[in-house]
């Protein structure tokens, strides 16, 4: 098998080559999220009009990413929407009485929840609802409100 | 009238044995371990065969469609003011769809027609049937090595596709569209995930390499022992395959997209 050997280098060379392009596209064209629950916990909040807010929207306190949105269902009592929020472990100090809103990036882009902390001393903990909540801004109800109080 | 009957009852029941014989050949393939070392060794060599002599066309083709990706992309995007988002949308559509599917066409095209050439000639010249006479199974010896390596190879060539392209639409957008290179990163960082986008276009790549070779094998091991049934055989391997390849895909993302 000695006259492979050229073949044997080459072929190292092109996997290690595959390999180590594959960590440059992990690590810089790509972010890791860790899929699953662990490091988070779970908090809730009910929404008038989540607008067109979506599983997997990101959670922001002064903009900065601190979970995401993990599940949204509709109340069929009170017909408001569950927003389930998954924040992440390393940020457990948020004050009970913190108010989430629904924001949009840019003037089209897509939804997300911004927490604005509030004063309390005991924080959110996996299970607690946060009860201020504003609703999403729908720009045609905006248009509309505008159109009837002006004209 | 009976004997249309009879035509049709003849096709449906050669159509099913084809498939059940074609099953069966996968299902030998896979079990037929080789126990000689240099069995072994022969994947390493078809590695070679496949996949390194496969690179030239996979990267000259991976940095033209990222670079025609980002002049489309460009286009389209500037209507809405949102050229920023370019990056993003040059990295999603080739590591979820243009990277696994264009690339496995290139091999079904330049690996899997040699594939079945080389084998298609081993059985015409009665080279299958003299390993079988010398107790070699041609199963475990030709067949194994090739499945293995192409399973292998193509998410590699995937790979290289991907960030050949991505490197490419890197080019166009910041040396000639004028996009920031800084935002062009940023962008497509924040907006591609790991798991959910890259893993799945080399899972994808993963299931169309195993199917690509083992079309090949299969066309190479049933060849009609004559030159024009290797020629044939040759087409039918490109033309299943892509079809093969195309279906596929379409399946994968709608089970990965719902799941």
């Amino acid at each position: 098998m000695r006259g492979h050997r050229v073949i044997d280098l080459v072929v190292g060379v092109f996997v290690i080559t595959a390999v180590f392009v594959l960590f440059l596209l992990a690590f810089e064209a790509s972010s890791i999220h860790d899929g699953g629950a662990s490091g988070r916990y779970l908090v809730r909040a009910d929404f008038d009009d989540i607008g067109s807010l979506m599983v997997k929207a990101p959670v922001r306190i002064a903009g900065v990413k601190i979970g995401e949105v993990v599940g949204v269902q509709l109340d069929n009592r009170t017909f408001k929407a569950h927003v389930t929020l998954a924040l992440e472990d390393a940020h457990n100090t948020i004050p009970q009485d913190s108010a989430a809103g629904i924001m949009t990036e840019g003037l089209l882009g897509s939804k997300y929840i911004a927490l604005s902390p509030g004063f309390s001393e005991s924080y959110l903990h996996s299970g607690s609802i946060i009860e201020t909540t504003h609703s999403a801004i729908i720009l045609e109800n905006l248009i509309g409100k505008f159109l009837f109080n002006g004209g | 009238m009976l004997d249309n009957i009879r035509y049709i009852g003849h096709h449906t029941l050669s159509f099913i044995e084809r498939i059940g014989m074609a099953c069966c050949f996968l299902l030998k393939m896979t079990i037929r371990v080789p126990r000689k070392w240099w069995h072994w060794y022969t994947i390493i060599e078809q590695i070679y065969f496949l996949g390194v002599l496969s690179l030239v066309i996979i990267l000259i083709s991976g940095g033209f469609i990222g670079m025609v990706v980002a002049l489309q992309g460009f286009h389209t995007l500037s209507d809405f003011g949102a050229q920023s988002e370019l990056s993003r949308l040059i990295a999603l559509s080739v590591f979820r769809e243009l990277g696994p599917v264009v690339t496995a066409l290139l091999f079904a095209g330049r690996a899997g027609s040699a594939l079945t050439a080389e084998v298609g000639l081993m059985k015409t010249d009665n080279q299958l049937t003299s390993m079988e006479v010398m107790a070699v199974d041609p199963l475990s010896y030709v067949g194994f090595p090739r499945l293995i390596a192409g399973i292998i190879v193509v998410p590699l060539l995937t790979i290289l596709f991907s960030a050949t392209a991505i490197y490419a639409g890197y080019w166009v957008s910041v040396a000639w569209l004028g996009i920031d290179g800084g935002t062009f990163l940023s962008v497509m960082k924040s907006g591609v995930d790991f798991h959910d986008d890259v893993m799945q276009g080399i899972i994808k790549s993963i299931i169309f390499g195993l199917v690509i070779v083992y079309i090949a094998i299969y066309q190479g091991f049933y060849t009609q022992q004559s030159a024009s049934g290797l020629g044939r055989a040759a087409t039918k391997t490109v033309v299943f395959s892509s079809i093969a390849i195309l279906g596929l895909d379409f399946l994968l993302t709608a089970f990965m997209l719902g799941a």
